[in-house]
């Protein structure tokens, strides 16, 4: 081409700089350049990079305390958890306790009550045992002394004599009496003896 | 301007776009009227203020400057507002400085060597990403990173940073015994190993970190401006002719470049900020 010749000579001849010129640097740009970079790097160095730097620490220990709070809530709640069955466990451990004590507690109370009552009960046996015993005897004694006499009445009403004779009255007395004794037990299967008996004396 | 002269145009374009983007620049820079030629002077743009000293102000301190000021003004607020919640504006800032610790750093050096080169890395990397950026943003269109200044400086940092890295812990002889004499090499090999390790060290990894930046925005450029200048002239200053039609491919080229050129952008800036990575570790590593 024949723009390129021309170029060429044209080059030479005007004030174009060179390729070269490209990567020599001048006084003035070497002065501003430095002037820029300075300012830039100070710039960064004090003013963009520690304030960042201080907010992606902060995040991250914010983000690490999240974590670890989460832990240690997730750690409560399970030892909570355990705490609680631990104590549900115990309490139906003590209430089963408590219900057997009672129930052993309970029989043995009735137990005691039953012999109680029974002893008592033999007791009350007895005691009116001895009270028929001796309402037995009194009885005895006084129908044989209140049969005496009426029977003397009796007598004397029927036989007209008097029997105030003391050792004849007692003597009749007492026979009857024997009579009378040895009678009860035929008594025993003929109710009529006795009054046949004080019909014969 | 005749179909012929057009056609000469068009050849330029081609070969530029197969070829070199320098030398095509140098060569369509004859040409004057309506077809505006990339060409090296774009990235010496003539003085403003204090031209010819040391403090000499033009158009690439300008867009430096606003890049700066719009980097600063997005990472000091959202440092500012910084929240333990984040909303979407710092979880997008948070998600940027998540990839170069994660991705970029720690993804090289592991977790507890990364921690000191953390902020390094990052400044580097946001550095180079905001002065890339600039090549495609209407108004400012030159990338702050296509002069040698910054470039050349972020790999003397670098530099500096790996040498000191490497001797704190190895010594200087411990050093340079490390990366000048690998073990394992039979000793008439040093002969040839030992010149290129040291130039390795002393040259090779700053300047290809510095070069491939400042070529990498110097090409996009170049081909930024070759693929709107000829939209311009195809579509408006040849309006009506035949000529139109390669707008049609001009056009979408631009905008493919645009894009390509935001690829290349972050591109940059991770393999820089990834490279010096590498350079950083290798100078830690045990004798290997």
């Amino acid at each position: 081409m024949a723009a390129r010749a021309s170029a060429a000579t044209i080059l030479a001849a005007t004030e174009e700089p060179e390729g070269i010129d490209l990567f020599l640097p001048a006084g003035y740009d070497l002065l501003w350049s430095a002037v820029v970079l300075v300012i830039i790097a100070v710039a960064f160095y004090r003013y963009v990079l520690p304030p960042m730097n201080k907010v992606l620490d902060e995040r991250a220990a914010q983000i690490e305390g999240g974590i670890k709070k989460a832990e240690e809530a997730q750690a409560q709640a399970d030892k909570a958890l355990e705490e609680q069955e631990r104590l549900l466990v115990e309490a139906r451990t003590e209430a089963a306790q408590v219900r057997e004590e009672a129930r052993a507690e309970g029989s043995a109370i009735i137990k005691d009550l039953k012999a109680k009552a029974n002893e008592e009960a033999a007791r009350i046996t007895e005691t009116a045992h001895r009270q028929i015993e001796a309402e037995r005897q009194a009885a005895a004694v006084s129908l044989r002394s209140e049969v005496g006499a009426l029977a003397t009445d009796l007598a004397s009403k029927i036989v007209g004599e008097s029997l105030e004779d003391s050792a004849r009255q007692s003597r009749v007395v007492d026979r009857f009496l024997d009579e009378l004794e040895a009678s009860e037990g035929a008594a025993a299967s003929n109710g009529a003896v006795p009054a046949g008996s004080s019909k014969e004396a | 301007m005749n179909a012929c002269r057009a056609y000469d145009h068009l050849g330029v374009l081609l070969s530029t776009l197969a070829t070199s983007m320098i030398l095509a620049a140098a060569e369509g820079h004859e040409d004057a009227g309506g077809f505006h030629t990339p060409s090296l002077s774009d990235f010496f743009p003539s003085a403003i203020a204090f031209g010819d000293t040391i403090f000499q102000i033009d158009r690439i301190w300008i867009i430096r400057v606003v890049a700066t000021i719009v980097l600063l003004t997005v990472f000091i607020v959202a440092a500012r507002r910084a929240k333990v919640v984040p909303g979407r504006f710092q979880a997008a800032v948070e998600y940027l400085l998540d990839f170069v610790r994660v991705q970029i750093v720690e993804e090289i050096m592991g977790k507890e060597r990364a921690k000191r080169y953390v902020p390094m890395l990052t400044t580097i990397f946001f550095t180079i990403l905001a002065f890339n950026l600039t090549g495609v943003i209407p108004g400012l269109n030159l990338a702050a990173t296509s002069r040698i200044g910054v470039p050349l400086l972020l790999a003397l940092w670098v530099f500096v940073t790996y040498w000191y890295a490497g001797i704190q812990k190895h010594g200087l002889g411990g050093y340079l015994k490390a990366n000048l004499f690998p073990p394992g090499v039979p000793w008439p090999i040093y002969f040839i190993l030992t010149p290129i390790e040291l130039l390795q060290i002393l040259v090779i990894r700053p300047g290809s970190l510095m070069v491939r930046l400042v070529a990498n925005m110097v090409a996009g450029h170049i081909m930024l401006v070759l693929c709107f200048a000829a939209t311009q002239f195809f579509l408006i200053d040849s309006a009506g002719t035949g000529l139109m039609a390669f707008g049609a491919l001009t056009l979408p080229a631009g905008i493919f470049v645009t894009l390509f050129e935001v690829l290349v952008g972050f591109l940059q800036a991770y393999i820089f900020a990834l490279l010096a990575a590498v350079y950083i570790n290798m100078s830690l590593e045990e004798e290997h």
